[in-house]
């Protein structure tokens, strides 16, 4: 996070995706739109939340800005550079900029295979580094972690959601990216192991100067992490702003709805709902 | 008073690598009418010790309590035909994945239709006039068509409330219900609360919540048991818990809640534990 100014590490403008569902004996095929023309630039070193619940669209769109499928129409530009993936796969170069940490940590990893070849794979594919190199840099990286070398030789069903999480953090951050694009990282873990896993992505931000993309539907989270926040309804972007704006005045009926649903652990909300049923209950003995 | 009254419950689990234990000595009462969270993260014990009330841990478990009575009867050697007579009437629950806790093959209406006729003696009519009370009852738009659809027909809030529908099908006096919210949509999870706590009301049943998320214990609990690796850890009504948390633990998890995030760091359970408990 240097005080230079930066151009933005991605952008998309207008980006739509189409879903074909196929038809069946009974049924014609149809079209559903998941993305509507969606607009967004993130900054170096900078936060963007994308917030929605299930069906919004938000993982769709998480998936385009990886780089894993290419949108129906709209441009998606990387470092200021459009990015065309619909004919042919991005290029090793393209593809280290970008990587992406998937929700569930116990279906991203292969379990037949082992950590450190989990966390090799990247350079393999993507770099013509030698053995020796590989490996040094997979030991370091799980070190940056929080994990520990001798963990190299173990498999993923050894290991709890935390440190699986912590793995798959390591690998996509083994081409040295850019972009990190996380996809619900910390939904699937318990309140004490998120914390933690946040606490990770925010220090390696620091010192890796990372972007990050985080998709989530919890707003205690993203108040916690996200620098500016997008709120995603029906393949619309129905509020886009930064994290105080957002948090301290939401505009939009979506957004207002989503804050009212979210639990409130604040001690005179629960003085109030105690008091309501106290009072419920003495004016209707059971 | 007490409805249902546990003392000194521990589970073991017979492993490859020999006996486990889930389970370590835990009390849990709960009154009638009561509204109980048992809060803990995953391996706490805190499913395990409601399965194991229920009876449905698998062979391997062994279940071992000083008392364990429901309304004053021992429940602890019940026999099969007993045990059915309790369970699924007067102790109801309801799981985690609602589309997965129904069969896939089979109708909603089914189902449900299914239950009133074992648990209630209901001929086909009744049951159906029932059912399509209780779909209303529980909030499911166009219960006539409904009836007649296919779990993966309906969302999975639907689903909830299909559950919850058959859970109260037998007007239970204690509702167990194991994280009923977790698979669900923020706004969507704020409606199953407030259909359960309402249903809670109007029936008078007592509930167990567990659930692993304070947000949901602060919009729901009247009581709260805190459990870690098996133990409980502190017991208090929820607004003391909040105010004025007394165990290490609770203090952990409540502080690493991220909207009571202070500075840039998010406290850990670590933090908090290195010294004060080894589990």
């Amino acid at each position: 996070m240097t005080g230079t100014k930066t151009a933005a590490v991605v952008e998309g403008r207008a980006i739509v995706q189409d879903y074909y569902v196929p038809g069946s004996m009974f049924a014609a095929g149809r079209e559903v739109r998941a993305l509507r023309g969606i607009d967004f630039s993130v900054e170096k070193g900078k936060t963007l939340a994308i917030v929605g619940e299930s069906g919004s669209g938000k993982s769709t769109l998480a998936r385009i800005i990886a780089l894993i499928d290419a949108p129906t129409s709209g441009t998606l530009l990387i470092d200021g550079e459009p990015v065309d993936i619909s004919s042919k796969r991005p290029s090793p170069v393209l593809r280290s900029k970008v990587q992406m940490v998937f929700q569930n940590p116990y279906g991203s990893l292969n379990p037949r295979q082992k950590v450190g070849n989990v966390l090799m794979e990247p350079l393999v594919i993507n770099t013509d580094f030698p053995a020796t190199e590989r490996r040094d840099r997979a030991e370091a990286m799980l070190k940056k972690v929080g994990l520990q070398p001798e963990h190299f030789n173990r498999y993923p069903h050894m290991f709890s959601g935390g440190q699986r999480q912590r793995i798959a953090i390591a690998r996509a951050l083994m081409l040295n990216p850019q972009l990190l694009v996380l996809d619900e990282p910390v939904s699937a873990l318990d309140l004490s192991v998120q914390a933690q896993v946040l606490n990770l992505l925010s220090d390696l931000q620091d010192e890796f100067g990372l972007t990050y993309v985080f998709v989530s539907h919890d707003l205690s989270v993203v108040r916690y992490i996200a620098d500016d926040v997008m709120v995603i309804s029906k393949g619309v972007a129905v509020e886009q702003g930064t994290r105080e704006a957002l948090f301290a005045d939401p505009q939009h009926a979506y957004t207002q709805s989503l804050f009212a649903a979210t639990p409130v652990t604040d001690v005179e909300a629960i003085r109030t709902r105690v008091a309501r049923r106290k009072a419920a209950r003495l004016a209707t003995p059971v | 008073m007490a409805l249902l009254n546990i003392r000194n419950l521990s589970v073991k689990f017979a492993t490859a690598t020999g006996s486990f234990t889930a389970v370590d000595g835990i009390d849990v009462h709960v009154d009638k009418g009561e509204v109980l969270a048992i809060v803990g993260e995953s391996g706490s014990g805190k499913s395990v010790s409601m399965l194991a009330v229920m009876g449905l841990l698998p062979d391997t478990a062994t279940i071992t309590a000083d008392e364990m009575t429901y309304d004053g009867q021992d429940i602890s050697n019940l026999s099969a035909a007993e045990r059915r007579r309790l369970i699924g009437r007067e102790i109801t629950m309801i799981f985690q994945e609602p589309v997965a806790s129904l069969n896939p093959s089979f109708t909603v209406g089914f189902q449900i239709e299914e239950v009133l006729r074992l648990n209630l003696g209901l001929s086909n009519r009744e049951a159906r006039a029932k059912a399509l009370d209780l779909f209303r009852a529980v909030g499911i738009p166009e219960p006539e068509d409904k009836i007649n659809a296919y779990p993966h027909q309906m969302s999975g809030g639907q689903c909830q409330r299909v559950m919850i529908a058959i859970a109260i099908a037998s007007n239970p006096r204690l509702l167990i219900a194991d994280e009923p919210t977790t698979a669900l949509d923020v706004t969507i999870q704020k409606q199953i609360l407030d259909l359960l706590m309402q249903l809670q009301e109007d029936y008078g049943m007592a509930l167990i919540l567990i659930t692993h998320d304070m947000g949901v214990v602060a919009e729901t609990a009247d009581r709260v048991v805190v459990q870690y690796k098996g133990r409980k850890m502190e017991e208090a009504d929820v607004l003391s818990l909040f105010e004025n948390p007394q165990h290490a633990y609770t203090r952990a998890l409540l502080s690493a809640l991220p909207e009571h995030a202070t500075g840039d760091r998010l406290p850990t359970v670590s933090d908090f534990f290195a010294q004060e408990v080894t589990p």
